[in-house]
């Protein structure tokens, strides 16, 4: 039998069921559509992951405090007060590779304006702050070398404490708010950056972490040390470089370490990885379907061995092999699956873009999707197919002329 | 082993076929010594009351079954131990089927279904439409239902779509089982006249599968089955 044959037995055959086949090929639809949507979601996650990690700063090194230990009983990381603003004093004069270098002494407080108030986390830091947090300045002004050493109560707020306490839109320039009691006056408010979670700088007061130091901890400890470094492929070196000069300081060896230090860069790998793993997951859930879609394959073409079963002895009285057989019913069904994964590519690229469109989520619809799923459903047309297809070619003529 | 007494204007020589078939410990024979040759162009019937054993020959000279023992040669070539493979060549290569259900492809054109035998004999796509032309003007269908469906035919349609598929390869027998079995008599008679003319005008050779007398009498020759048993050689 030609090919060309074959394709033109093939589309007679599909066409010749309309509704059964078009059901049957719903079922892969089904399965690619939400293949390619969810790995679309999934993948949109991640890039936005990344894009808002990589938006907390520019090559960014955080020193943390470690766990706090008594015994053997653990507090958990960043409970332990061990970083001092000594040691960031130490490492913007002894390491070499760096931008800048600031402390963050942090806690969440009550913030009040007026009737309005809000809870958010407070940053007390220096200047250079701006800089390795890579903030710009939506209204006003950011805090100054002046403003740090006479300790003066000015804040600096993100656009969400904005919203929360004075409304969207207002001006918070020169207004006055309370923190833990204390009036603050407002300098300046940052652009935003978006992002998500708790981690977002738009919900931040910034405030002198002289002031800071004196009003809200009252302690030489510092809750996190930021370091810029001059390039990305500094990163590891310069790491290395703040470990040793802190371990040396704190007296301690490298097992007995009291800080944990971490470059963006990590954080960026680690997330992505959580992200691709979520990605899995979706895809799987998905596969699922494609399986379902798959076995709907196999059970139309079963329906249709049987039911075609006179047209079988037919064809095999008239000289068809059972290789012809065979190759018309797996052609089939991978005509019935490949239709349904073009459509089911097709909609499940309409389903991201809507997804993006109206749920505010972010997608990517990657060309490696794309390819899966064709794959995937090529795969299925001739894994489901095979079966119904050699019963077909098994079939003996005589018994298949007779059938009822 | 056999004697070797074919003569060259044999198409079909069966020579002391058996049939048995075993169903687990039940064994079954169906034909015994089963003896007896076609000659070119002869119109044959194969008669006998139902379970007597000539489906099985039928089955047998169609190449749709292979005998238990004994030769079966088809124009002038053995096909009694082909494989399955084999055997399709030898129906798609010489033999034309005629059912008693026409078994046409249904919501296909008449002329599809007359060019199927070619599509599995690859015959190029250019020679086809001429050869089914020719096949369905021998068998006498009209040629404004040439384009119709299968299934919008009469059954006396549908039988002679049926014998201009058995034709179109040019096949060395027709081998016709039971053709007037859903026709009514009229219709039947048309069919069998149709028969007739392609023996006697075109040279077919024509073997006729009928438990009907007055169908076989329309043949030249009958050959009678009982009880698997050749009994008569009319």
């Amino acid at each position: 039998m030609m090919i060309k044959d074959l394709y033109q037995e093939t589309i007679s055959a599909v066409t010749a069921n309309k509704a059964r086949s078009g059901l049957t090929i719903l079922g892969i639809v089904i399965g690619i559509a939400s293949v390619i949507a969810l790995i679309a979601v999934g993948q949109g996650t991640q890039d936005s992951i990344k894009s808002s990690i990589q938006s907390i700063g520019s090559n960014l090194i955080m020193i943390m405090p470690g766990a706090q230990r008594s015994g053997g009983v653990s507090s958990g990381m960043g409970s332990a007060q061990s970083l001092t603003l000594d040691d960031v004093t130490a490492i913007g004069k002894e390491i070499s590779g760096i931008k800048a270098v600031a402390p963050e002494i942090s806690k969440r407080y009550q913030v009040v304006y007026g009737s309005s108030n809000t809870n958010t986390s407070v940053v007390g830091t220096d200047v250079s702050y701006q800089q390795i947090r890579s903030l710009e300045i939506e209204a006003g002004v950011f805090l100054s070398a002046e403003d740090i050493n006479a300790s003066r109560k000015v804040a600096v707020i993100g656009p969400t404490v904005r919203d929360d306490l004075f409304g969207e839109d207002a001006d918070p320039i020169g207004k006055t708010i309370k923190v833990n009691n204390i009036n603050f006056k407002v300098v300046g408010m940052t652009k935003s950056k978006g992002g998500t979670g708790t981690s977002t700088q738009d919900d931040q007061i910034t405030v002198p972490y002289t002031v800071a130091q004196k009003y809200f901890t009252n302690n030489k400890y510092v809750s996190t040390i930021s370091v810029s470094a001059e390039s990305e492929d500094d990163l590891s070196l310069v790491q290395e470089q703040i470990t040793a000069l802190l371990l040396d300081r704190h007296g301690k060896t490298e097992d007995e370490a009291d800080f944990r230090i971490m470059n963006q860069a990590d954080i960026v790998s680690a997330a992505s990885s959580i992200a691709g793993t979520l990605t899995m997951l979706l895809a799987a859930i998905a596969g699922i379907s494609l399986i379902v879609g798959g076995i709907g394959i196999m059970n139309m073409m079963l329906t249709n061995v049987t039911e075609r079963t006179r047209e079988i002895g037919l064809r095999k009285a008239i000289g068809a092999k059972k290789n012809d057989i065979s190759n018309q019913f797996l052609a089939e069904s991978i005509t019935l699956t490949f239709l349904g994964g073009l459509i089911g590519i097709a909609l499940g690229w309409a389903i991201a873009w809507g997804i993006s469109q109206f749920a505010s989520l972010s997608t990517n619809v990657s060309w490696s999707s794309i390819f899966l799923a064709f794959g995937v459903s090529a795969a299925i047309g001739i894994i489901f197919g095979y079966y119904p297809a050699r019963r077909a070619a098994k079939l003996n003529p005589i018994d298949a002329l007779r059938y009822e | 082993m056999h004697k070797k007494n074919q003569s060259a204007d044999e198409v079909i020589s069966c020579r002391n076929i058996n049939k048995i078939y075993q169903t687990g410990d039940v064994v079954t024979q169906v034909l015994f010594d089963v003896s007896f040759s076609i000659k070119k162009g002869e119109f044959v019937a194969i008669t006998g009351p139902s379970g007597s054993g000539k489906s099985t020959i039928m089955h047998i000279i169609g190449a749709l079954d292979s005998p238990s023992s004994g030769s079966y040669s088809l124009d002038g070539q053995d096909v009694s131990q082909l494989s399955d493979d084999e055997l399709a060549d030898i129906r798609k290569n010489k033999i034309g089927f005629v059912f008693q259900s026409f078994n046409l492809l249904k919501r296909t054109s008449v002329l599809r279904n007359v060019i199927l035998p070619l599509v599995y004999a690859e015959v190029p796509a250019g020679e086809r439409h001429q050869l089914a032309a020719k096949a369905l003007r021998a068998a006498g269908l009209d040629e404004d239902r040439w384009q119709h469906l299968s299934n919008q035919l009469s059954g006396g349609q549908m039988q002679r779509v049926a014998i201009a598929r058995a034709l179109v390869n040019n096949p060395a027998i027709i081998l016709a089982d039971e053709p007037t079995g859903n026709l009514d008599t009229k219709t039947g008679e048309i069919v069998l006249e149709t028969f007739r003319r392609l023996n006697k005008e075109e040279g077919h050779t024509i073997v006729l599968i009928t438990h009907e007398a007055d169908v076989a009498a329309h043949a030249d020759r009958i050959i009678y089955i009982k009880d698997g048993r050749l009994a008569d050689n009319l």
